[in-house]
């Protein structure tokens, strides 16, 4: 019994070393959303300088869609915007983008000028109304919204064209067909 | 040590202050309210620092969203909710008291309550002839270095 | 050459470091005078190749060889001398190197002073002190090499983390090391006892003085870094129990228990396999801070080297190091056997309460930390737990003992008289009572704990006062009380003052965290507000140049009822490289409380400034009572019980006596 009470040391800390080691494959900045099979939250954007509509909730229902959030500030836009670019070009699927907080009104619609403008429609979200909705943490995230209006995925960080023919397009194909 | 957020907030955008007087409500109660909600809530992507101290530009968003909820009419505890319904309960300080906090809740009175425990059976370990034992088996010249060693410590 | 010459000089210590990690301890097993004596120069030959290593990497940053990736990636050629000697240890190449640089210097300590240890003893020591010294060798060969060259080489540097480029941070990590580096030498001497089966008087008052060492280089690591957050972060906040705060205040409790446990093992001959847990505790809090900030399991920012190939590393190195010791811990603590008996109300007792609650609170913060990744581990989601869970359950923990911390050294060996002494502390409670009510008046109420903080603050400073006064006969022979004041010894006069510490820093915790007061707002010059009664006028704003940033400086005169107290200059600098503000606070001390303002941007076209007003009350109480807690520790360390030894014929005869005991 005695020797038992020596031995609780270094069972709790063996309990410890094995949490870590799972710890270690686990990104504390990999944080999944709530909103997985909510309905997307409601909104109504005002378009960015220069178009003539924004998008609101209601445009998001009736068909599966990919909503990007992103921003003329954000570095890792530039590296994604290429595959967005791609996804517009073949048409894969309709990309709702969400111009957010821009400081200046006139950095979203020239940023999209020249890196291009892969959105079927773009909304301006200035003081992060929708992105806190979205319970957006940066730039950029993504979701997959069903047929219903549901958020069914979400994507944190850069979608490049690995993750995107691993597990976003599948998802998409998978979720027309219900 | 704050270093790390505060490279955080500069990776996602320019850099704001924390609290500013043009985000504040006019109303002293209701601006008293928002500082106490705020102070509860997480800035997600600071390192355990509520919006309220933060300098992050998304934390400032937030405390302006908290603040025209609170005008609209919510109580502080909507507010608490409707974050917690976008964030989850990531974005509490205050960890909730449910199911998967039981651990952490319970625990910290438990691990009181063995350390009382074993210093409980420590004490009863030794009964109180023993406290006599150790002085009776001193020999004299031991009893002498004691001595000896108690006017070491006095001196 | 002179950063390859570094490399080359960090390889061959590995090389002595293995060496001094298995001669000396088969030597020591097998009773070999010369393989035990094996240890001293290799442990003396290790510190001058990291001395060397280290002044390589020093140099290649003072003289800014862009072409070291190191130096190229933390600093610029502009940065001001301070820097780029602190940016050595600024990043975590460099730190790693200022570890193992701290570690063999502690080993050669031990290789030079330790002439009154037992050859065995001192052997094992130092062979234990090598194995970790190896870990860490292989560590940053392997995964996190200072002297990596690029090419070609970078023009100029990606400078340095502005907020780094403070004095206070400058000497926060070298401090923090002390602490957490001194730790591994009770550690050492723990394996090492636990190696022999021998564990006494000697073996404690060996310990201790480097425990007290380390725990007051920790406490100025830990006080700088609290100093640091209180002024550069702007709004008056200095510990916020954050995870990397927490894994340098968790070594601190488990330090702080050692301490007061191996002063029963050096008087009582009691608590042996206790205290030895202690030091292995202490250590592996140590080395676990180091992963959680190194790793990234809990805080995942790319600013800090968290590649999980590094994370493997450390994880690694704590299963042997932490692992390894707890499994000798469990295989031979039970042979300790202890003789000294003791009942609850005892000096004893009031020891062990602190063991108790320093230990719990420990564990309390402990859980606290890793509690996000145990939940996420399991797939139980994101948590967070931040300040209010911590304080909840950590400051009534310490309440029950900061209380008892009176009583313990009013009571006598084995068996106190707690009527006695309660007695005897009657002026403490009255002193207790005036407080909480005068408390209650001055600021009008005020919160809970703030209330009972100022209140626990001077029963724990009178009952100190008390207690000495009647060590010194104060009131019976008031004639020689100085003198026998002066023939105290040291390691009273260190308990003495770094309970007053102690005092001291909780009235100033309470004060602060109860009774700040701030005022937000735009000031245009010449403009005035009033907090906590005094007058801030504002007298406009100017711009500037430093080295490498420039200034706006924002100007205040303090008032007091007319009369001038002070002129406050803030800062807000903005470093063009990193594209990077940061806040100077100015900052003004009165013994009641700091006045503290902050600058932030312009606000309109009538030189209106956005203004942080704050009076935060005692805060200067928590550096002073971190200052005697500190002094106190390093006079207990110059204890000439300490320095001599304990008498060779005690040693021996003890030694003796637990191993009969044990048989």
């Amino acid at each position: 019994m005695k020797r038992l009470a020596y031995m609780v040391p270094l069972a709790v800390f063996l309990v410890l070393a094995g949490y870590f080691a799972v710890g270690l494959k686990l990104n504390p900045r990999d944080l999944p959303s709530v909103l997985i099979d909510q309905p997307v939250p409601a909104f109504d954007l005002k378009p960015i300088k220069g178009k003539a509509r924004g998008f609101s909730s209601e445009d998001l229902k009736g068909h599966v869609t990919l909503v990007n959030v992103f921003g003329s500030w954000c570095v890792a836009c530039v590296a994604e915007h290429p595959t967005l670019m791609e996804i517009a070009k073949l048409n894969l699927v309709p990309v709702f983008g969400i111009d957010w907080r821009e400081k200046d009104p006139d950095a979203g619609p020239k940023w999209l000028a020249r890196h291009g403008d892969p959105y079927t429609l773009v909304g301006d979200d200035p003081d992060s109304k929708a992105a806190i909705a979205f319970g957006v943490y940066g730039a950029p995230e993504s979701f997959i919204v069903d047929r219903r209006g549901f958020i069914r995925y979400k994507h944190t960080g850069v979608i490049d064209a690995d993750n995107w023919s691993a597990t976003l397009w599948p998802l998409i194909q998978e979720l027309r067909k219900q | 040590m704050r270093m790390i957020l505060l490279l955080l907030a500069m990776m996602l955008a320019l850099p704001a202050h924390a609290v500013e007087p043009s985000e504040m409500l006019k109303d002293p109660a209701l601006e008293a309210r928002a500082r106490e909600a705020s102070k509860n809530l997480r800035c997600v992507v600071c390192q355990n620092q509520s919006i309220d101290e933060s300098n992050a530009e998304l934390a400032r968003d937030m405390r302006v969203l908290v603040r025209e909820r609170i005008l609209a009419g919510d109580s502080n505890a909507d507010v608490i909710d409707y974050m917690v319904s976008r964030y989850g309960d990531y974005v509490l300080l205050d960890p909730p008291f449910k199911t998967t906090t039981y651990v952490l809740w319970f625990g910290a009175p438990l691990i009181v309550g063995i350390g009382i425990l074993v210093a409980v059976v420590f004490y009863r370990r030794r009964p109180e002839e023993a406290l006599q034992t150790k002085v009776a088996k001193l020999s004299a010249a031991e009893e002498k270095r004691l001595q000896k060693l108690l006017e070491d410590d006095e001196a | 050459m002179i950063a390859e010459a570094g490399h080359f000089a960090l390889v061959l210590a590995l090389f002595v470091g293995i060496v001094q990690s298995t001669v000396p301890m088969v030597g020591a097993h097998r009773d070999n005078t010369i393989w035990m004596a094996m240890a001293k120069p290799a442990a003396m030959s290790q510190f001058a190749l990291i001395i060397f290593s280290f002044g390589a990497l020093t140099y290649s940053h003072v003289v800014s060889d862009f072409s070291v990736v190191n130096v190229y990636q933390n600093s610029h050629s502009l940065k001001p001398m301070l820097y780029k000697v602190s940016g050595v240890w600024g990043n975590h190449e460099g730190s790693l190197l200022l570890w193992v640089l701290i570690l063999t210097g502690f080993g050669s300590a031990v290789a030079m002073f330790g002439g009154n240890l037992p050859p065995s003893l001192k052997a094992r020591v130092l062979g234990v002190q090598a194995m970790v010294s190896v870990g860490f060798y292989l560590f940053m060969l392997l995964t996190s090499n200072p002297f990596e060259r690029m090419f070609p080489a970078a023009l100029d540097g990606q400078d340095m983390n502005p907020l780094l480029q403070d004095p206070g941070l400058a000497f926060h990590p070298p401090f923090l090391y002390l602490g957490y580096v001194g730790f591994s030498m009770a550690f050492s001497f723990a394996i090492a006892a636990l190696i022999e089966g021998r564990v006494d008087a000697a073996w404690a008052r060996w310990v201790r003085p480097w425990t007290l060492a380390a725990w007051s280089f920790l406490t100025i690591g830990i006080a700088l870094g609290s100093w640091w957050a209180y002024y550069e972060l702007g709004w008056g906040g200095w510990w916020f129990w954050d995870p990397v705060e927490n894994a340098s205040f968790m070594p601190w409790l488990a330090g702080t228990a050692l301490l007061h446990s191996a002063i029963v093992v050096e008087k009582r001959d009691t608590m042996k396999s206790w205290t030895i847990f202690l030091a292995i505790l202490a250590f592996s809090m140590s080395l676990l801070g180091t992963f959680l900030v190194r790793s990234g399991v809990l805080t995942s920012v790319h600013a800090f080297a968290t590649d999980p190939e590094r994370g493997v590393f450390i994880l690694l190195l704590l299963m042997i190091v932490i692992g390894g010791s707890l499994a000798l811990f469990a295989l031979r603590a039970p042979a300790l056997k202890s003789t000294g008996m003791f009942k609850p109300i005892s000096r004893e007792g009031g020891l062990l309460l602190n063991n108790l609650v320093m230990s719990t609170g420990c564990a309390v913060v402990l859980l606290g930390t890793l509690y996000p990744l145990f939940l996420d581990a399991v797939g139980g989601g994101k948590v967070s737990i931040g300040p209010p869970f911590f304080n909840a359950v950590f400051i009534p923990l310490m309440l029950p003992m900061l209380f008892a911390m009176g009583y313990g050294p009013m009571l006598s060996w084995k068996r106190g008289d707690l009527a006695g002494a309660s007695k005897r502390l009657i002026v403490a409670f009255i002193a207790t009572g005036i407080a909480a009510a005068a408390t209650v008046a001055i600021a009008d109420g005020g919160p809970f704990f703030g209330i009972i903080g100022m209140a626990i603050a001077v029963w724990m400073g009178v009952s100190v006062l008390v207690e000495m006064a009647e060590r010194i006969r104060l009131f019976k022979a008031p004639g020689k009380a100085f003198a026998r004041l002066m023939h105290q010894p040291r390691a009273t006069w260190g308990m003495t003052l770094a309970h007053l510490g102690m005092a001291m820093a909780i009235a100033g915790m309470a004060g602060a965290g109860g009774w700040k007061a701030e005022s937000i707002q735009v000031m245009k010059p010449g403009e005035t507000v009033t907090v906590s009664g005094y007058d801030f006028t504002f007298e406009g704003a100017k711009s500037g140049r430093g080295p490498n940033y420039t200034i706006i400086q924002g100007d205040f005169q303090v008032t007091r009822d007319g009369e001038p107290v002070a002129m406050l200059h803030a800062e807000k600098r903005n470093y063009p490289v990193r594209q990077m503000p940061t806040t100077e606070a100015a900052i003004h001390t009165l013994m009641t409380g700091d006045l503290y303002a902050v600058i932030g941007d312009s606000e309109g076209n009538e030189g209106g400034f956005v203004t942080r007003i704050y009076f935060n009350p005692l805060v200067v109480w928590m550096w002073i009572g971190s200052l005697f807690m500190v002094v106190g520790g390093t006079i207990s360390v110059s204890d000439r019980r300490y320095r001599i030894g304990a008498p060779t014929a005690r040693q021996s005869k003890s030694g003796k006596s637990a191993e009969a005991a044990s048989a």
